[in-house]
């Protein structure tokens, strides 16, 4: 700490930016990845419902048959190529590329309008064919587990959509706490992509 | 636990090294996409038994899944912390996946 | 030498050096800040507060105020039980009506103030509020990790809350609130009224509030441990707030998920939980078909099964942390402790289905829980043990925080000795669903958990306020509520061995078997539980009184060790807690040390010199320059 903060009266918070000596870490990179071990529970207990739900079943639909895999193999193009978006953004600023990264961000993001875009005109098509949660369990967890993933697509896009605009001066004034912090929701960007790696062949190829 | 310097001020931060790893992401998001035609060739084109087919299914999303944590989420060069957490936290997903189907499995007999 | 002498500097003591350092800098700030105020509005500094200390306060009193409400809703439900179908003033003004209990509202109560004793007075208390406030000051930090989040935590907490009263109060006319039991097992949740949606709703506002808290503190405890605080010297509060916090990360998100489905079964139609062909009401329900219960009920246990040990774990580190000040001894056994702290964290993930032994599971999967039960039980043994050993050879000074922690000992002993033959699954076959469960629950919870609770508040009031409770009235309060908790819940034991099922509005007098075991005990319960409140009382106008009018007391009113009583008395908003960094140079529990020239140290004093003084009574608020 220093001594000027030690006028102010109190300090500030350590490692904020900097990582701390023995954990190797900054505070926020913890943060994010116990949130994400959070996420793991959250969809784990999904999917283990799906299994659940399946196995109890006296019969289940062909994921392939009920739902639009042409979309949905879009999708995961998509969402593959705004993880890479993602990562090259960063390490784009850990280059102080400032202009090249605000691209990727920004490249990231529309990947992300993209996905929500093609989300809702599959859930269309299955609405014009009349197929809504209530209408089995396989609906009920596909439109659940996707509608929970989407939401945290959503999320994501948020938080990028503020990195952009009103949060984009951190990138000038503070480069490598902005750096962290496109680093944080990189990961818990990644981690979206990864349940949808899972899930996409779960719910429409089995 | 031992002091060590934090490393953001050496080579790993280097302009060749991000480059470096910057065709890295590129090679990975190349794999990551052929595996995904992968995984939808054979579901089309080999047919598969159920049973084989969500164990061929599971393993290239787990590949896939993988090269995403290892390579874009960085946890091949993560902190023995970070480990720690996911381990615990890979062993309580188990157990949440596997007892309660097993619980399902035992009343309705094994199919 | 000079260096090493001490100064006082405001409330704060410090070596000369870093007085020297400090000061100089104030000077230069001072002007600087001449120029721009450091200004913060109300609602900045105390409604959106981002200081540990106050959310910590907000945390507390909003946990008080719920906790208050819980036990009220219990009053109604004993006055039930102990006078059957009698008319009540207060059932009347609360239900509207003739005042006498219909059997959906007694449902009501029953679901409510589970839930509201466990998600909104409990944890909200134990880890929100005692957590928050002493968690950052005990490791030396000046802030949680996230002070933004934890501001956001506290504003998910309330607004859920919030819904669950709501609940109760809105939705008279059209059913009422959540009535299927804090465990909301479907089909029944699913069909049953309105209310079951807003528990459903404030119980993921709930959720996400533990989430976010529950990373801050770890984030807090892993990162911003002071220098020389090294895994070994936490106290053993931290230790204990830090494995609840991996509890909460890990265990809640399948109840969230459960929720999420439970609100897709009652408002989007799917069939989750509802079996096919369901007869509710003599007609066939509707919907698709082809869910399960018994998801929900794994689902749900996942998370509260652990969740008993967070109601529990910082309980056991607020009298750990008492039972070492009031004996003037190292904790006995810390190292056991904290392992066994540790391995009953990770255990309680696989022990949940104990609470199905009675769902129809398959003998090797009910031999598995039953195994694991049995196990758990050695951590909680291991750290009782370690605290009564603690009391062995010790000049136990009797104070008020000190009858707290003391009585825990035995209560939780017999909440913890009761739970045996339920873990078994054979006597559990006679002993399910009866009282003898509910005896064995709040004898863990209410003389175990909110008398430790209690034993904080005494304890750590002076750090938050500068003034003490008042001695007399803690007497009272501690001596009446012990009796009186004991005339509740003892023959609860009896009850249930008589058979006399638990959710019953008549408290069992529908049935033969039961009916005397329950006529003989239930209007005696019932005395108590009245008495008990009656007894709350003294407690109430002690607290509030001594907000304003309590004794003053300095930083270290009970000449105790840990990092928190480095601090100033009531360590002020927004400034952070320590003028200079503290370095930690020993263990937390170093009371009498032989040689020493006081009967304590604590963990900044340098290697042989003598304890920092407390501070003659320090002024509120009182700037870093004298």
């Amino acid at each position: 700490m220093s001594v000027h903060e030690a006028a102010h009266g109190h300090m500030e918070i350590p490692f904020t930016v900097e990582a701390r000596p023995d954990t190797g870490l900054y505070n926020g990179k913890l943060g994010v990845w116990l949130f994400l071990a959070s996420e793991v529970m959250l969809f784990g207990a999904l999917f283990s419902s799906l299994i659940l739900i399946r196995t109890g079943a006296a019969e289940w639909p062909k994921g392939w048959e009920e739902l639009h895999v042409i979309p949905a193999t879009i999708n995961t193009f998509v969402l593959i190529a705004s993880s890479v978006f993602v990562v090259m953004a960063w390490a784009n600023l850990r280059l102080r590329n400032l202009k090249v990264a605000r691209m990727w961000i920004a490249a990231t993001l529309l990947c992300g309008f993209a996905f929500m875009g093609i989300k809702a005109y599959e859930y269309s098509l299955s609405f014009q064919h009349h197929h809504f949660p209530k209408t089995s369990n396989f609906f009920a967890i596909y439109f659940t587990m996707t509608g929970l993933h989407g939401l945290h697509v959503l999320g994501g896009m948020v938080v990028f959509g503020y990195f952009l605009t009103k949060g984009w001066s951190m990138a000038e004034t503070e480069p490598k706490r902005f750096t962290n912090r496109i680093e944080i929701v990189g990961l818990y960007w990644h981690f979206v992509d990864l349940v949808w790696i899972f899930l996409f062949p779960t719910l429409y190829l089995l | 636990m031992t002091e060590h310097v934090a490393d953001s001020h050496d080579d790993h931060d280097s302009p060749e090294n991000i480059k470096r790893e910057m065709t890295r992401y590129i090679g990975v998001f190349l794999a990551l996409a052929a595996l995904t035609g992968l995984t939808v060739w054979v579901r089309f084109q080999l047919q598969l038994p159920e049973k084989q087919a969500i164990i061929v299914a599971l393993i290239i999303a787990t590949v896939k899944g993988s090269l995403v944590a290892a390579f874009f989420m960085h946890l091949l060069s993560e902190k023995k912390l970070i480990y720690s957490v996911l381990v615990i936290t890979v062993v309580f997903f188990a157990v949440l996946m596997w007892l309660p189907v097993h619980d399902i499995l035992d009343k309705f007999g094994y199919r | 030498m000079a260096q090493k002498r001490q100064v006082r500097v405001g409330s704060q003591w410090m070596y000369a050096r870093d007085a020297e350092k400090a000061l100089g800098e104030a000077l230069r700030v001072m002007k600087e800040e001449e120029g721009h105020g450091h200004h913060e509005s109300f609602v900045t500094k105390y409604l959106f507060s981002q200081d540990h200390k106050w959310i910590g306060v907000q945390y507390g009193f909003t946990a008080l105020c719920f906790l208050l409400f819980g036990f009220f809703l219990m009053i109604m439900m004993r006055l039930q039980l102990g006078w059957p179908n009698q008319p009540f003033a207060v059932i009347k003004w609360f239900f509207h009506g003739t005042g006498t209990m219909l059997p959906e509202q007694y449902n009501q109560l029953g679901a409510m103030h589970g839930t509201i004793m466990v998600f909104l007075a409990i944890v909200p208390l134990a880890v929100g509020a005692f957590g928050n406030y002493v968690v950052p000051l005990q490791i030396g930090a000046p802030d949680m990790a996230f002070p933004k989040l934890n501001m956001a935590s506290y504003w998910c907490y309330l607004p859920g809350g919030i819904i669950m009263l709501l609940s109760i109060f809105l939705l008279g006319q059209q059913g009422g609130a959540a009535q299927s039991g804090w465990t909301s097992y479907p089909p029944l949740s699913v069909i049953a009224s309105q209310g079951q949606t807003w528990w459903l709703v404030g119980m993921i506002f709930l959720i996400t509030s533990s989430l976010l808290g529950s990373v801050n503190f770890i984030v807090t405890i892993i990162q911003l441990r002071a220098k020389g605080m090294t895994w070994d010297r936490l106290p053993f509060f931290v230790w204990a707030q830090f494995v609840t916090s991996f509890l909460l990360l890990l265990a809640f998100p399948p109840l969230e998920a459960a929720g999420v489905l439970q609100l897709m079964d009652r408002v989007a139609g799917t069939s989750f939980f509802l079996p096919s062909g369901l007869v509710v009401s003599g007609e066939v329900l509707k919907n698709a078909g082809g869910g399960n219960p018994l998801l929900w009920q794994h689902l749900f246990w996942f998370l509260a099964h652990p969740e008993v040990y967070v109601l529990i774990l910082p309980a056991m580190g607020i009298v750990a942390e008492v039972i070492a000040n009031n004996t003037r001894k190292s904790l006995w056994g810390y190292r056991s402790m904290v392992g066994a702290t540790v391995f009953l964290g990770f255990m309680s993930f696989v022990v949940w289905a104990h609470h199905m032994f009675m769902t129809g599971m398959g003998t090797v999967i009910s031999a598995f829980f039953q195994t694991t039960t049995m196990i758990i039980s050695i951590p909680s043994v291991i750290i009782l043990s370690a605290l009564f050993i603690t009391l062995w050879g010790a000049s136990i000074r009797f104070t008020t925080p000190m009858l707290f922690a003391l009585a825990f000992l035995p209560m939780f002993g017999i909440g913890g000795l009761t739970g045996l033959p339920l873990g078994l699954a054979t006597t559990d076959i006679h002993l399910h669903d009866t009282y003898y469960v509910i005896g064995h629950f709040h004898y863990v919870v209410a003389p175990g958990t909110i008398f430790a609770m209690f034993a904080g508040i005494y304890y750590w009031f002076p750090k938050v306020t500068g003034r003490k409770l008042n001695d007399t009235l803690g007497r009272i309060h501690f001596w009446g509520s012990f009796v009186c908790i004991n005339g509740i819940f003892m023959p609860m034991f009896y009850q249930g061995l008589a058979g006399v099922s638990r959710r019953l509005f008549d408290g069992g007098l529908q049935y033969a078997h039961a009916k005397a075991a329950a006529a003989a005990t239930n209007p005696f319960m019932s005395q108590a539980a009245i008495g008990l409140f009656i007894f709350q009382l003294p407690f109430i106008y002690n607290f509030f009184k001594s907000i304003w009018w309590g004794e003053r007391v300095g930083a270290n009113p009970w000449q105790a060790t840990t990092l928190e009583w480095a601090a100033a008395a009531s360590p002020p908003i927004g400034h952070g807690n320590f003028a200079v960094p503290p370095v930690v140079r020993r263990g937390p529990y170093e009371y009498s040390i032989p040689g020493a020239a006081t009967d304590f140290l604590t963990q900044i004093d340098e290697d042989g010199g003598p304890a920092l003084p407390a501070p003659a009574v320090a002024p509120p608020h009182a700037p870093v320059v004298a």
